[in-house]
């Protein structure tokens, strides 16, 4: 066990935070959060910048146009760029962490080289349609239906909680191309043009006011069949690739963020006198046991995907993201409901940022496999319990 | 950075496994459990009598020599003195092992006095510590009392008295009668009927004023007391990865309602909290044996703590109510956990201290731990 970084990994360190400290001055002003083209726009500037600085598509393998960095040093980057206050992933996330890589892995020469670049470069924003409204925690059992016609698919049916349907320009969409076949063999992988006529964005209000996704409704929607990825009805397994993406790296950055955030609140608590309240004191020092446990975890886990693959690239998480997912999005909750003691009365003003922030804390145990699926695959993947019902 | 066991550490966890399983298996602690039960039929203990475990004194001291025999106290130690020369995180292994098979005893107090009281290293004698007022594990047996009284580290020989040398004729392997009175009496300790049947206890209202002998190369009392939290959370850790196996062992082999408890999702749930608490726990104890730092060591007892005491709760719960009664191995571990809760740093102190970390420059030094700030303040025994 060792906790401390190689002469590589400090340089890394050492660089990137000379960058970023050059860099970060230079940026625009972070745009309103309701405007999404400027969103788009701020987000897909970040992601340019970072492109010709040769730190975009880092943990991707270098044949897909990525830096084949280790997994030490993806989460060195994480935590660097949180410290410095970088902007998040935003509307580049699906394409750097789920689309992207399922391409790097599953796609034809001829499909990474027209969309991995303007991924990198920050070019092409995508979506995601998977869920839909009577397929959630079930996955397998979606109905969007594509039907052969040609050179082309004709796609119908509607997708559910896609964020950042209004700015995309692709969407990774899951399609059933074979209804007589078991449910988890009959699904494909497409690519879909938000512009093919048949599109239509219904953007969904979250109870934080927000619109942070949307409903796609997709009538007759004709998808060439080069725009499929993997084989056809091969999608489910293509799909699990972009899942474990999604558990193992998505939340690095954040973990560092809530223990800066715990820090705030307790300077918060001392100058209001709540730090007086003993209950309130123990709360807030538990959770910097729990924050700092995850980071351990994070640790740990990344240490073990290093293991896993060698001398940098693609490496897939496992099941200890699930571990990680679950204990996070709770202590995410519990973060927020602490920050709502310690400003009192503020806490009811939907305007305070730590309300904001406690609103949206509430997706978390349900977004990206809800805290009861987490522990569905906790229980049968790695404790071997016969499967549930 | 590569926070994953390495060859030799996993191998020093087989090994340790091997040997524990053959040196205390499951027969051995039920029989400490059946002796140190409370007066009924189940336990042949009598009230009143220290700790409520007559038996512990020669038990423990057996246990005491095939532990030392086995280098189990030795383990940090140099080799030039007879060690095995490892490192705190190759101890916390160790003590994690300890863990899961509830070794009882002084285990922490005995291995950080190695090196401190002559005899010590090879489990001739048995010492336990005090650092606070409170409980006292198994001292009525104890040859030595390892005392943390604020800043200062000390060494109070039972039978001899304050002030006494060390080296005095202790840990000829048998209980003499002043070994049995004269520490608890010098330090105006009260029996208890202990819950734990295995970890005899006395009550000290408070520490002795200026009793026993400063050693010779005397350690830092602050760093005595980080370790024993940790080595004490690593037990902890230890017992909660062992219910979690218990636990889903039980759940696949009993069936109601016509198929394993365990397909249910209401248990397997429980099952997969349970692992979860020990992850966390592990991880954190892991990072805490190569930070050494007061913040990180307080997040693994706390943790770990947590883990021991909740997966042992969850433990019973899903044995039904076989979990219930004496004979089930579940209320050694719940018990032994509370004990051990109780022990070098309480959740309240982990908990305040935690908090007081918050208000200085946290997090800065996030990845390796170095240089939190934390590292300047330190466990006090108030």
């Amino acid at each position: 066990m060792d906790l401390t970084f190689t002469k590589e990994e400090e340089e890394f360190r050492r660089r990137l935070r000379t960058w970023l400290r050059e860099t970060l001055p230079k940026l625009p002003a972070k745009p309103p959060p309701a405007h999404w083209p400027a969103r788009r726009a701020y987000d897909c500037a970040w992601q340019r910048a970072l492109y010709d600085a040769g730190y975009a598509g880092l943990h991707w393998p270098t044949d897909a146009g990525g830096q084949g960095a280790t997994p030490t040093q993806h989460l060195i980057f994480l935590e660097e760029t949180e410290l410095a206050g970088a902007p998040y992933v935003g509307a580049n996330f699906v394409g750097l962490l789920h689309a992207g890589p399922t391409i790097a892995v599953e796609g034809t020469d001829e499909q990474r080289a027209r969309w991995l670049p303007p991924i990198l470069r920050g070019e092409e924003v995508w979506c995601q349609g998977f869920s839909e409204p009577d397929a959630g925690s079930d996955l397998a059992s979606l109905r969007t239906r594509a039907v052969r016609d040609g050179d082309a698919y004709i796609v119908t049916g509607s997708k559910i909680w896609t964020s950042h349907a209004e700015v995309a320009d692709w969407c990774e969409l899951l399609v059933r191309t074979d209804a007589s076949a078991p449910r988890h063999r009959g699904i494909s992988w497409l690519a879909m043009p938000m512009d093919a006529p048949g599109v239509t964005v219904r953007p969904l209000r979250t109870l934080a006011g927000s619109t942070e996704f949307a409903e796609l409704f997709l009538d007759d929607v004709r998808i060439p069949l080069s725009y499929r990825v993997g084989a056809e009805n091969d999608g489910w397994r293509v799909t699990m690739v972009t899942l474990s993406y999604e558990r193992g790296t998505a939340f690095v950055g954040e973990v560092v963020a809530c223990r800066r955030t715990l820090a705030r609140l307790a300077r918060a608590a001392k100058e209001n006198g709540r730090w007086d309240d003993v209950v309130l004191r123990r709360r807030l020092g538990r959770l910097n046991a729990e924050f700092g446990a995850l980071w351990r975890l994070t640790q740990w886990n990344v240490s073990a995907a290093e293991r896993a693959a060698p001398g940098g690239g693609s490496a897939v998480p496992g099941v200890g993201g699930s571990v990680f997912k679950l204990r996070y999005s709770e202590a995410r909750q519990e973060l927020y409901d602490a920050a709502a003691e310690v400003i009192g009365p503020e806490a009811l003003d939907a305007g305070h940022p730590w309300t904001a922030d406690r609103l949206s804390a509430l997706s978390y145990t349900i977004a990206a496999g809800t805290s009861q699926i987490q522990q569905n695959i906790i229980a049968e993947r790695i404790l071997g319990l016969p499967r549930g019902r | 950075m590569d926070f994953q066991l390495s060859d030799d550490q996993r191998a020093l966890r087989t090994g340790t496994r091997q040997l524990l399983a053959a040196l205390f298996p499951r027969e051995r602690l039920r029989a400490m459990v059946d002796a140190g039960g409370p007066p009924g039929p189940a336990g042949p203990g009598s009230p009143g009598s220290p700790g409520g475990a007559t038996g512990d004194g020669a038990s423990v001291r057996e246990l005491w020599r095939e532990l030392g025999d086995a280098g189990f106290f030795s383990l940090r130690l140099p080799e030039e003195r007879g060690g095995t020369g490892l490192g705190l995180p190759e101890a916390v292994l160790v003590f994690e092992e300890a863990g899961r098979v509830l070794l009882p005893g002084p285990l922490v107090a005995t291995h950080l006095a190695a090196g401190l009281v002559e005899g010590a290293a090879e489990g001739r004698v048995l010492v336990t510590a005090l650092d606070r007022p409170g409980p006292v594990e198994h001292l009525a047996s104890a040859d030595a009392v390892l005392l943390l009284d604020r800043a200062t580290v000390r060494i109070l020989r039972a039978g001899a008295g304050a002030g006494a040398g060390a080296g005095a004729g202790a840990g000829t392997g048998t209980e003499t009668e002043a070994g049995t009175a004269t520490g608890p009496r010098m330090l105006g300790a009260r029996p208890v009927q202990t819950v734990d049947p295995t970890t005899p206890l006395h009550l000290v209202s408070q520490l002795p004023d200026g009793a026993g002998a400063i050693p010779a190369d005397p350690p830092d009392a602050a760093r005595l007391r980080r370790e024993a939290a940790l080595l004490t959370a690593a037990l902890q850790l230890g017992s909660a990865l062992r219910t979690v196996e218990m636990t889903v062992a039980h759940v696949k082999a009993r069936s109601q309602f016509g198929r394993p408890i365990g397909t249910f999702q209401a248990v397997q749930h429980l099952c997969a909290q349970m692992f979860v608490r020990a992850e966390i726990a592990r991880c954190s104890v892991y990072a805490a044996s190569l930070t050494v730092t007061f913040g990180d060591i307080s997040r693994a007892k706390l943790l770990a703590d947590a883990a021991a005491v909740r997966n042992a709760r969850d433990c019973l719960q899903l044995h039904g109510g076989f979990g219930f009664t004496w004979d089930a191995d579940v209320h050694p571990h719940l018990k032994r956990a509370w004990v051990r809760a109780a022990q070098w740093q309480s959740a309240a102190e982990a908990e305040e201290a935690l908090a007081e970390e918050l208000l200085t420059e946290f997090p800065a030094g996030l990845s390796t731990g170095q240089g939190e700030a934390a590292a300047n303040v330190e466990i006090s025994s108030e």
